[in-house]
């Protein structure tokens, strides 16, 4: 079974500007993937499909992930000018890290009993760059959960055939599974609220109280 | 009108007495049909209820009709999602004066395990009224056969003159319901406000 090192290598060689990166997965199962340009995307995967040694044969999982933005804070050490003398004064600088959507494909190669193979591809951002290539022509299984992913990320697949919504109405318009989604105010009658619940059914209520 | 005593005294003489409403009441509540679907695993068991083991036939509601127009009972067994709610009223108001509702299980009378998903109506009683609610997750045969029971005493008592006659045999009574339309981030309405009262909570 090749590495992913070495999928990576000998796609560099056979795709221009590849644009892959290995990422790894602190958590306890350890199962590292790699992000992949949208760009190259298709031909990576026929590349792995074609190959002799990894041959995937399987698309077992397709699903998305919000990655909302976020303010990272990064504590620095500048010199600075004090009372005449240079002194070192820890400063906090805040980076406004862009927010993006990323679908995760996972692979599987069944004449080789290996797998999975998990490739990730990100948008630009979470608004008006959401289109990534489909991959349903290549793996036809791709085509509901694509339609998923869409309904629920609000992801757009190009090339995709029937890019309707699956599990929501076609009127809906909100994209459920994404981190900033607010769902519907029907919080009339709730007997027994606690966190959340609870203070959607006070705002419900506005300010009258029905946990006490 | 014949009073209880001389009605059982009658009875220990070999004659039979009866009412037209006491006649027509026995005759419903012993042929109530129910429209044959289901919306999630509560089906299971009222499937399970309809069979050999628990036998709903003994009461005389095994005939499950596949079509609204022949159906008296809507039992919602499951989930009800907002994309199914339009269609579970629709199937509702299809069906013919007198009709009854069962809510089988956590989720059809309020959104269950599902309440706070944002795809899950909370309890069908917004939309259509319910005359028997059934806890349980799902509930048992036993359960649904005791709901099945509770409708039979309810139709038993149900008048057909007076003040507070059934309401088929009344024409000021709705018989349809509004059906909700899809909205673009909910059902409009979310709720029948004129079926639908959110219950006052007690809390000591």
């Amino acid at each position: 079974m090749k590495s992913l090192e070495e999928i990576i290598k000998t796609a560099g060689h056979s795709l221009e500007k590849a644009g892959l990166e290995l990422i790894d997965n602190p958590s306890p199962c350890g199962e590292r993937s790699i992000l992949v340009d949208p760009s190259s995307f298709l031909a990576l995967v026929e590349l792995m499909r074609d190959d002799d040694e990894i041959g995937i044969d399987y698309l077992s999982n397709v699903t998305g992930v919000d990655w909302p933005e976020k303010i990272v804070k990064e504590k620095v050490k500048v010199k600075e000018m004090v009372d005449g003398k240079e002194k070192e004064v820890a400063q906090t600088i805040e980076n406004n890290v862009g927010g993006y959507l990323e679908v995760i494909y996972h692979f599987y190669s069944v004449q080789h009993k290996s797998g999975p193979w998990t490739l990730r591809m990100r948008t630009g951002d979470r608004e008006e760059k959401v289109t990534l290539p489909s991959i349903t022509p290549i793996f036809q299984s791709a085509d509901f959960q694509e339609r998923e992913v869409f309904d629920l990320y609000g992801i757009r697949f190009e090339g995709h055939p029937d890019l309707r919504r699956i599990f929501m109405w076609d009127e809906f318009e909100d994209y459920p599974m994404r981190k900033d989604y607010e769902d519907p105010d029907d919080y009339e009658y709730e007997p027994t609220p606690h966190k959340k619940v609870l203070v959607r059914t006070q705002r419900h209520y506005e300010g009258n109280d029905p946990g006490k | 009108m014949l009073d209880d005593g001389l009605k059982s005294e009658l009875s220990k003489q070999g004659i039979v007495t009866t009412t037209f409403e006491e006649i027509y009441n026995w005759g419903r509540k012993n042929s109530i049909w129910p429209l044959g679907f289901g919306l999630a695993c509560c089906a299971i068991e009222m499937i399970a209820v309809s069979m050999a083991r628990y036998d709903l036939a003994r009461f005389g509601a095994e005939v499950f009709r596949p079509s609204p127009r022949q159906a008296d009972l809507m039992i919602v067994a499951g989930t009800v999602t907002k994309k199914m709610a339009p269609q579970v009223v629709r199937l509702y108001n299809q069906m013919p004066e007198p009709k009854y509702v069962i809510a089988m299980g956590a989720c059809a009378i309020s959104g269950g395990p599902f309440k706070q998903g944002y795809n899950v109506l909370k309890g069908i009683d917004r939309f259509i009224p319910v005359d028997v609610h059934i806890p349980g997750c799902p509930p048992r045969p036993e359960a649904l056969i005791h709901a099945f029971m509770t409708l039979q005493e309810k139709i038993g008592r149900q008048k057909l003159q007076g003040e507070n006659r059934a309401p088929h045999t009344r024409s000021d009574m709705p018989s349809e319901f509004e059906v909700p339309q899809y909205g673009a981030h909910d059902l409009t309405p979310t709720k029948n406000t004129q079926e639908w009262v959110p219950p006052v909570i007690v809390r000591s």
